[in-house]
């Protein structure tokens, strides 16, 4: 792993707007995530738009040979990863609620992930 | 101001390739610094040696491979994503024995680390892509 010594800590934000499968953004999002967590970041996730798919409960990926990285989120608190916000709306316009997703997070409205992103200091949106 | 570069997607089939070359040509000339710019995704494709696009369009690789040469830029392709596309340079041609290698001129490959390392020590990091 490399290790990041220059001794500043940053406020990253993750920005997943994309389903899980159909294109590859948001595999390699969360590869960058994994990577990231050596750089002791200050780091936080958000899911919005069809981005609060990946986070969906019972995937799987058999029938379309690809890899079913879902349960990953589950062990991004091993990564000390544990900020992960999903939207409120983007939820609701896709009829899901909390019980539907596969890990704890903060559920915020638009406007609260707003005041988020504007806070962060480096934003990645995938 | 210091800025970083991500690029998400492939050379001509997206514009985002093309908008980040301006940005960058646009930077320079205001006094700005290019930390780096990092390739990820499809965006890895814009590192190969090998395309040919016909002679009355831009060669997009060609002018990555210019402008770096011109301006010192460090273009680094993702070698998780560089791996999966078959983007290879003379150590991953090695390393994973492959019969060719096909990086242009002053691309390197290396991790994703250098993604965050350019997050944390520019002042604006910058994506192009969907």
């Amino acid at each position: 792993m490399e290790e990041q010594e220059s001794g500043i800590i940053k406020k990253f934000i993750y920005v997943n707007r994309k389903a899980p499968h159909g294109t590859i953004y948001a595999h390699e999002a969360l590869e960058v995530v994994l990577i990231a967590a050596a750089f002791e970041q200050d780091v936080a996730l958000a899911f919005i738009d069809d981005g609060v798919y990946q986070l969906k409960k019972g995937q799987n990926t058999d029938g379309i040979a690809t890899k079913n990285f879902s349960k990953t989120f589950g062990a991004l608190d091993m990564y000390d990863v544990e900020k992960l916000y999903v939207e409120k709306e983007s939820l609701e316009a896709r009829g899901l609620s909390e019980e539907d997703l596969s890990v704890d997070v903060e559920i915020l409205p638009a406007s609260d992930l707003k005041n988020l992103f504007n806070e962060s200091e480096v934003f990645f949106n995938f | 101001m210091k800025f970083g570069v991500l690029i998400n997607e492939g050379p001509y089939q997206h514009q985002a390739s093309d908008s980040a070359y301006k940005f960058i040509e646009a930077a320079i000339a205001e006094g700005h610094e290019i930390y780096r710019v990092f390739f990820y995704h499809d965006g890895v494709n814009n590192g190969t040696r090998l395309a040919t696009p016909p002679q009355d369009d831009r060669h997009i690789p060609n002018r990555w491979t210019e402008l770096a040469e011109k301006h010192n830029l460090d273009l680094v392709l993702c070698v998780a994503a560089a791996q999966r596309r078959g983007m290879v340079d003379q150590g991953e041609m090695e390393r994973n024995k492959k019969d060719a290698n096909n990086i242009a001129d002053k691309f390197r490959i290396s991790g994703l680390g250098q993604l965050i390392e350019a997050g944390i020590q520019a002042d604006r990091m910058i994506t192009f892509g969907d």
